[in-house]
């Protein structure tokens, strides 16, 4: 039963939701917009999930002193103060109140957002690094890349005056023309394993989202 | 004073470009601190001697920019924030230019977010954007905040079919049927342009398939240079354009400075961020062709 049942559950709303995209029925969409709520409802369950799994993950780490167990307890409160503050001190449960709040606005804007923009610009210098350790033209296909490469970072520099259009020609039309090509290859390609996968869910061949027990 | 930093940044790189060739030649590897060096060097001069360059605007940037300027005022414009701090910096000039666009042009603002963090962003822009330039805009008549709602993908399942399903309210608790701007709107296909600016997911690609597809609807997107490669796909038929990178926020700015004499001393990050931007490229290729000249050299040696 604890097998057959998700299985079923799975087929049935599967098969429904093909067949409804065909039926454009008032009675269909209904049916299609109240399976829709449940995506939502399911959506904020997996939330709990999952805010309780971080706890019990890091709560576990900082317990047993495992390796790096102080960015587990900063993880931690974190996330406690941020909840706190969110919730304005545990004053405003059902309003918005909370993201007014001064703490929670100072944590977001001269906390978050500058970590996280310094992470992602910091790209910047591993790039360069990388350029110059492993961007090198061993064979015919690794040339080709690093012509295309450098034709489309060139066709950003105004330096480059006349040579510069055709080198934004050239950039276009290599987005245009082999990227495009490769990329729509490779977005069918994704469409149809996407449709295999879901058939074989679907039918019950691929159980591995059950879990092993 | 913008010349003397454009000699000094081109000294520079020209300066590194000998050392390190000249480094290669004799058979040194370069270390990664000095690759480091050279980028923070080419970041930080255009910033310092505020070097910036004139922008045209390309075709697929100029179709986006075209669209809202021949919408006729008081067209429904929806802008959703999906993305991070992380990925603000690259994305949050083009937020900006859409917001001032659309309020410029008399068109009614719906901002919302996919993501958890853009709420706060699409706060940001609402209080140093639109109540400083805009002070005559009306919340609730002009544009509304109806902020972020999990689901990803979800969500524009549902609000394609009706807001009301998915917001009850705005992003202050208030009835969306109490929001003049919401008389007659039910879902997604009420809005005239659907404008979504991200790199992640769910984001442009997404509101492509689950709204501006399906209900056809104008979908238009900006995103980090990294993801826009993986759009132009869906460029001109289901995205009506893009705003690829920091290059595209800069096109849009220009676009804008250039037709709207108010915003002639608004900020442009965009603009300003493409001095560092094209001098850092021209570092990574300087490395990439030594790189390259010294594994030609090691080559023929081994041989």
């Amino acid at each position: 039963m604890k097998r057959q049942l998700p299985l079923a559950l799975v087929f049935i709303f599967g098969i429904f939701c093909i067949f409804q995209y065909f039926v454009p029925h008032e009675s269909s969409e209904w049916i299609y917009e109240f399976l829709l709520a449940w995506i939502y409802i399911i959506g904020i369950l997996t939330l709990a999930l999952g805010i309780w799994s971080l706890i019990r993950v890091s709560w576990d780490k900082v317990q047993h002193r495992r390796p790096n167990w102080q960015y587990a307890l900063v993880t931690l409160l974190g996330l406690f103060a941020m909840i706190t503050f969110g919730f304005d001190y545990c004053r405003s449960f059902f309003s918005s109140e909370g993201l007014r709040n001064y703490m929670f606005v100072h944590f977001f804007d001269y906390i978050l957002i500058p970590i996280q923009a310094t992470m992602f610009s910091l790209l910047a210098f591993f790039i360069a690094s990388a350029s110059y350790r492993a961007f090198r033209a061993r064979s015919l296909l690794a040339s080709l890349l690093l012509l295309a490469a450098l034709v489309i970072m060139l066709r950003f520099n105004p330096y480059l005056g006349f040579v510069g259009e055709y080198m934004e020609q050239l950039a276009t039309w290599l987005l245009n023309v082999p990227n495009l090509a490769a990329k729509r290859a490779i977005i069918v390609g994704v469409g149809l394993g996407i449709v295999a996968t879901s058939l074989k869910v679907i039918l019950g061949i691929e159980r591995n989202y059950l879990g092993r027990d | 004073m913008s010349s003397v930093g454009l000699i000094i940044s081109l000294f520079i790189i020209g300066a590194g470009l000998l050392w390190l060739l000249i480094l290669s030649l004799t058979g040194r590897e370069v270390e990664r601190r000095i690759v480091f060096l050279f980028i923070g060097l080419a970041v930080s001069v255009p910033l310092l001697f505020n070097i910036t360059f004139s922008e045209r605007a390309t075709p697929i940037v100029l179709d986006v920019f075209d669209k809202l300027e021949d919408l006729p005022p008081g067209s429904k414009v929806l802008l959703s924030y999906d993305y991070g701090p992380s990925m603000a910096p690259e994305v949050e000039p083009m937020s900006n230019a859409f917001l001032r666009h659309s309020l410029a042009k008399g068109h009614k603002l719906y901002l919302m977010a996919l993501w958890a963090t853009g709420q706060s962003l699409v706060a940001t822009a609402v209080d140093s954007i639109i109540k400083r330039e805009f002070p005559d805009k009306v919340y609730g008549e002009d544009y509304v905040n109806i902020g972020f709602k999990a689901g990803g993908t979800g969500v524009l399942n549902v609000i394609i079919t009706d807001f009301r399903k998915m917001y009850l309210t705005d992003v202050d608790g208030l009835d969306l049927d109490s929001l003049f701007i919401f008389d007659g709107v039910k879902s997604l296909r009420d809005m005239d342009v659907l404008i979504s600016i991200g790199g992640g997911f769910p984001g442009v690609k997404e509101w492509v398939l689950f709204a501006g597809a399906p209900g056809n609807i104008p979908t238009a997107g900006g995103c980090a240079a990294v993801s826009a490669p993986l759009l132009y796909p869906y460029y001109p038929r289901q995205l009506l354009g893009l705003l690829g990178g920091i290059k595209g926020a800069a096109e849009y700015e220009s676009e804008l400075k250039k037709r709207y004499p108010r915003f002639e001393t608004m900020p442009t990050p965009g603009i300003k961020m493409m001095g560092p931007q094209t001098l850092a490229h021209l570092v990574v290729m300087a490395f990439i062709v030594i790189g390259n000249i010294s594994y030609f050299i090691s080559r023929r040696k081994r041989s």
